[in-house]
């Protein structure tokens, strides 16, 4: 079953909290990727990749993937503090709104 | 030189300020300060109890032995935590929503609760979980014993066990402690969740202590490190068998979600879900961190130590052998915390689920008080739980005891990660897959237990140990095709990816597999829509609404089940009832016993309470699954429904080919009859005819009376035979639809004075009663025409009604748009197999012959159709009743 | 002495015309117009012959001759058959059961008084 409908187009920020979720969807990929390049590395012999280039480019993808990270969460804290996907909080579905979700509330909430 | 006293006293200090720490958070807590306790900072470095002695010591060992293969163990995680969006944070959304408490309790909770999966999990993780305790007693012992070896004042016991034991009697001490102060609904520690926090940095420190101290202190930098790396004999040049470079990789990722100590610090601990934010980068960099300098410590163990040193040690070997006592202290507290934190939070995570899913069901069960205990029994789970970590940690020193404390524990680092690896397919499937299923996650995770316990586990103790040699050889009773490392003979393998690709691809066909061809039970279902649509239904993390928000969620539930007006209905009547303005009562008992039994006329009773039950009770307002499972019903009650509709439609159309079908066949015997019937009206009148006219013809002497009598017969009879052919005629005429109405206006009185004067027959034999003022309608229609119905069902009357004193009641009625006449006699009536045929051309009811040729009502319901009413015959009025029907508008025109 | 012919028709003017007709032709005529105590009637009566019209209200004719014909005292007694219903199988139908001569209405005067006197006739 589908949710909830959304709106159809979102405000700026939520677009852009959107995109940097489809963001940080695609790194950890992007990482497998990377560092899998290893895996067509020649394996001992004369022309064997010394392991301190090993080092260096391991490492160096690593580091540069937890940054990525870094930089795409603080601008997800940046732009709401709330999780773009949990749907906010509306009135019935169908018929009439019967009671606003917001404002005056009748009886306790 | 290097004290085992001092190494003793440090470690009592060390502890005794763990024991603070923690103490000083629970007050903290309990005080409700603990904000800065639970900062994201806090949260990740919980996480590392991931890097346990095994990593602290044994990554120094395996990069000694492997190159950097040992990274593999560090980026699996890393790259998992980077991912945080795809699994981690759905797991710990449903874990805070479902009130999780282990991984067993998210399988069995994903599967309809189902306590013997639970079970199976529990086993399989007690299975998997106890060697890598043992091994952190090991590497404790074998730490206290490398300081041993340094400081010949000292003689150590002979063997290592009594460390092991008093090592597993302080963390069994600790863990019992912290780890079961409190029964939290969420079971969360923030004692012990800060210990190891504090824990985590003191390792991280230690490493990178003895990392600088080999980079810059004993290697001269960077650069020539680098370079030293590169000349290494075993470790200079790029090695790596591809099959466990990815394999490794996977396994470990694996391992970080389906560890349960992991589990629970990521998800149980979790205090706050946007601290995966902050983890999805920190952890990896803590990863990087932890593995950056083990390569450099190792080459400079290889080629400082003396030959024939165990690699394992090297981190704490290598500052002792340079005489700098104090690093190697730190260093080995970096070690005890390792070991210690993955001890404590496995031994927490692992008696969680031995208590709720073993003991506390049997201790229930054996009480005989079943779940209606009524008093509070946390004493007793709290007592469950204290036994299982003593259990846990028991077992762990038992193997290590059993199993020697050799070599063979080192490889099972990774064979532990493999067999909780095994529970991967169920729980991502049970998360992103809603047609996962009970029987498919037993059956997958049975199946991959197994080929782990047989390809992995019992190998692992050696060939001769467990094992015969010749099993591992040849496989058993010589079946080639099961040997433990050549599994369906297909060898070459690493055993590891071997085994591990076996068992979990095995377990994934198993459990897919079961899935689709096993249904799930409505309580699968159910929790299936929660777990998988786990962001459209739970709230956002802080905090949820309950009150009135409850009535709309009910509101909107009963919408899908009652229909959109029913609902609001009885929400509204019930507000009304309480003195709530608008359609929102307050959710209380009376109201929900209401609405339950209101739902349950839809779905059932024992349905409706569950799905009440659930928007009330649960604090995690899951409404969203519960329209799922609604809408499924309600679908699948919509589609019966059509079947049966068209079954029903089925059934009325057999019924009607059926009445068809006795129709024609009792029509035809009908046109047979009738066509006898038809030369019988016929005959009759000319048999007359022509025997009078002979008589006139051919006798002489007729007296005038005489040939006036035969003449008038003759007359007689020739105006009954025009009036057969006239009514045959007139019937042609209707059916085939060529008849002009001629529409006049005309009181209904008048038109019925009419018909009964024409009607012919005796006026006097038939006693008529009218109902003169309703008469007084004016009628706007064919009047000639209605009268020629009633002149029929009037004569009708007079020839058929059988009753000694034969009565007419014509009644008028308007109502429903039209106008109704009816003519009823109080004769015997008409039979009940008859009356559908009386209105056929051709009917006559049984053999009388006191009517016309059966022509009558079927020129009767000719008229009526061609005037937009109709002529029915109405049972039931004791005797035979037509009722004459016409629409109100002809009858109001003009009015 | 007159023969004596019961005509047991519902018809009442087909009933006259043949009394007229026998009549004049020297029968005693006595008529009878229902079914259902036709067969009393000619054991009553005990007509010399009977003219049975088929289609009679309360009995069929068929069921009155079947009944006649299975009576010790009326068994052989003659029976003429008018039928205005002119198929075969209502001939054979009344043949089968046993009467005496079948005739289809309509039929000419001639054709009764020659009937009905081939049937007195020994």
């Amino acid at each position: 079953m589908s949710p909830r409908p959304g709106p159809v187009f979102l405000e700026r920020r939520g677009y852009r909290q959107r995109r940097m979720l489809d963001a940080a969807r695609v790194l950890p990929m992007l990482g497998l990727v990377l560092l899998g390049v290893p895996l067509l590395w020649p394996n001992g012999g004369a022309e064997a990749m010394p392991t301190s280039h090993a080092m260096i480019y391991i490492f160096g993808v690593w580091a540069l993937l937890a940054l990525a990270s870094a930089v795409l969460v603080s601008r997800l804290s940046d732009l709401a503090a709330d999780d773009p996907e949990t749907p906010k909080p509306t009135g019935p579905v169908s018929g009439a709104e019967i009671a606003p979700a917001t404002g005056p509330e009748i009886g306790p909430r | 030189m290097a004290s085992l006293n001092l190494l003793v006293a440090v470690s009592l200090i060390y502890v005794a300020f763990l024991f603070a720490v923690a103490f000083g958070a629970e007050r903290a807590a309990m005080k409700g300060r603990a904000g800065w306790l639970r900062s994201p900072v806090v949260y990740t470095l919980s996480l590392s109890i991931y890097c346990t002695a095994w990593t602290f010591y044994g990554a120094v060992g395996y990069a000694a032995r492997s190159g950097l293969e040992y990274l593999t163990i560090y980026i699996g995680p890393s790259i998992v935590m980077i991912g945080w969006v795809w699994a981690l944070r759905k797991i710990v959304r449903i874990g805070r929503s479902q009130r999780i408490t282990s991984v067993a309790d998210l399988i069995s909770s994903r599967y309809g609760k189902s306590n013997l999966l639970a079970v199976a999990v529990t086993l399989i993780a007690v299975v998997g979980t106890t060697p890598y305790i043992a091994l952190q007693l090991q590497s404790v012992t074998q730490s206290v014993a490398a300081f041993a070896a340094a400081d010949p004042s000292i003689v150590l016991p002979a063997d290592n066990r009594a460390t092991a034991l008093w090592v597993a009697a302080g963390l069994a001490a600790f863990t019992v402690l912290f780890g079961t102060r409190n029964l939290d609904s969420n079971e969360r520690h923030h004692g012990v969740v800060m210990a190891i926090a504090l824990e985590a940095v003191v390792k991280l420190c230690a490493l990178l202590a003895v990392g600088i101290f080999t980079v810059w202190g004993i290697g001269g930098g960077v650069g020539q490190t680098l370079a030293r790396i590169d000349a290494s004999a075993q470790l200079g040049q790029w090695q790596m068998a591809p099959g466990r470079w990815s394999g490794l990789i996977f396994l470990s990722g694996a391992a970080l979600l389906c560890l349960p100590r992991m589990f629970q610090v990521l998800v149980v601990e979790n205090e706050d879900e946007r601290h995966l934010r902050t983890a999805s980068w920190a952890f990896p960099a803590y990863m990087i961190a932890m593995s950056l300098f083990v390569m450099p410590i190792a080459v400079a163990g290889l080629s400082m130590l003396p030959e024939g040193a165990n690699p394992d040690m090297f981190v704490l070997t290598l500052p002792l052998s340079e005489g700098h006592t104090g690093l190697a202290v730190f260093s080995f507290l970096g070690g005890f915390s390792s070991a210690t934190s993955m001890v404590i939070v496995a031994a927490i995570a692992l008696s969680t689920m031995v208590s709720n899913h073993i003991v506390m069901p049997i201790w229930l069960s054996l009480s005989g008080k079943g779940a209606m205990v009524s008093g509070d029994v946390r004493h007793v789970v709290i007592m469950a739980r204290r036994i299982s970590i003593i259990g846990v940690l028991f077992l762990g020193y038992l193997y290590y005891r059993l199993s020697g404390g050799g070599t063979a524990l080192a490889a099972i680092g990774l064979i532990s990660f493999s067999g909780v690896a095994q529970f991967l397919p169920s729980m991502l499937g049970g998360i992103f897959w809603r047609g996962a299923t009970r029987n498919g996650a037993f059956a997958g995770l049975l199946l991959g237990f197994a080929i782990w316990l047989w390809c992995l586990f019992l190998p692992s103790f050696g060939d001769g140990v467990v094992l015969p040699a010749g099993v591992i050889a040849n496989g058993p009773w010589g079946l080639g095709w099961l040997r433990p490392h050549a599994l369906f003979s297909i060898t070459g393998l690493d055993p590891l990816v071997h085994g591990v690709l076996w068992s979990v691809l095995l377990n994934t066909l198993a459990f897919t597999g079961l899935s689709i061809f096993s249904f799930p039970s409505p309580m699968e279902r159910l929790q299936g829509a929660q777990f998988v649509n786990v962001y459209q239904h739970s709230a956002s993390p802080r905090g949820w609404t309950g009150g009135t928000a409850q009535s709309e969620d009910l509101m909107i539930m009963a919408q899908r089940l009652l229909g959109a007006r029913e609902a609001q209905k009885l929400f509204q009547s019930e507000a009304a009832r309480q003195g709530v303005q608008g359609y929102l009562p307050d959710p209380n008992a009376d109201f929900l016993q209401r609405l339950e039994r209101e739902l349950s006329g839809s779905v059932g009773a024992a349905t409706a309470h569950a799905m009440v039950g659930q928007i009330v009770g649960g604090a995690a307002v899951s409404v969203e699954d519960l329209m799922a499972v609604a809408d499924e019903a309600a679908q699948i009650m919509e589609y019966s429904n059509q079947l049966e509709a068209k079954s029903d439609e089925l059934l009325r159309t057999a019924r009607q080919l059926r009445d068809a079908n006795a129709k024609l066949t009792q029509l035809s015997v009908q046109k047979d009859a009738f066509l006898s019937q038809i030369s019988h009206e016929l005959r009759t009148p000319m048999t007359s005819i022509r025997a009078f006219s002979e008589i006139l013809r051919d006798a002489p002497g007729l007296s005038e009376p005489q040939k006036h009598k035969y003449a008038n017969i003759i007359h007689d009879e020739t105006v009954r035979l025009t009036r057969l052919l006239d009514d045959l005629l007139d019937l042609a005429v209707l059916e085939n639809g060529q008849v002009s109405l001629n529409i006049t206006r005309a009181r209904l009185g008048d038109i019925l004075d009419h018909a009964l004067a024409a009607a012919g027959g005796d006026p006097s034999a038939l006693k008529l009663r009218r109902d003169k003022p309703r008469e007084g309608l004016w009628l706007q229609t064919d009047t000639d025409r209605l009268a020629q119905v009633f002149i029929n069902l009037i004569a009708n009357a007079r020839k058929y009604c059988d009753a000694t004193t034969p009565e007419l009641r014509i009644a008028v009625r308007t109502g429903e748009g039209s106008l109704m006449v009816d003519f009823i006699d109080n004769g015997a009536g008409i039979e009940t197999d008859q009356q559908t045929l009386i209105f056929e051309k051709f009917a006559r009811i049984g053999d009388q012959k006191a009517g016309g040729a059966g022509l009558g009502l079927a020129i009767c319901r000719e008229i009526m159709a061609r005037l937009e009413g109709s002529i029915t015959y109405l049972p039931g009025q004791g005797g035979a009743a037509f009722r004459v029907t016409l629409p109100m508008p002809a009858a109001n025109a003009a009015q | 002495m007159g023969k004596s012919v019961l005509v047991i028709e519902d018809e009442p003017n087909i009933s006259e015309a043949i009394s007229f007709i026998l009549s004049r032709d020297g029968w005693h005529v006595a008529t009878h117009s229902n079914g259902v105590d036709a067969v009393e009637a000619v054991r009553a009566r005990r007509p010399d012959l009977v003219i049975l019209d088929v289609m009679l209200p309360g009995r069929s004719g068929y069921d009155i001759l079947r009944e006649l014909r299975a009576g010790p005292e009326t068994g052989g007694l003659p029976v003429l058959m008018l039928t205005a219903r002119g198929q075969p199988k209502d001939r054979a139908l009344a043949e089968e059961i046993g009467a005496s001569r079948f005739m289809t209405k309509p039929f000419s005067n001639a054709e009764v008084l020659e009937a009905v006197n081939a049937l007195i006739r020994p």
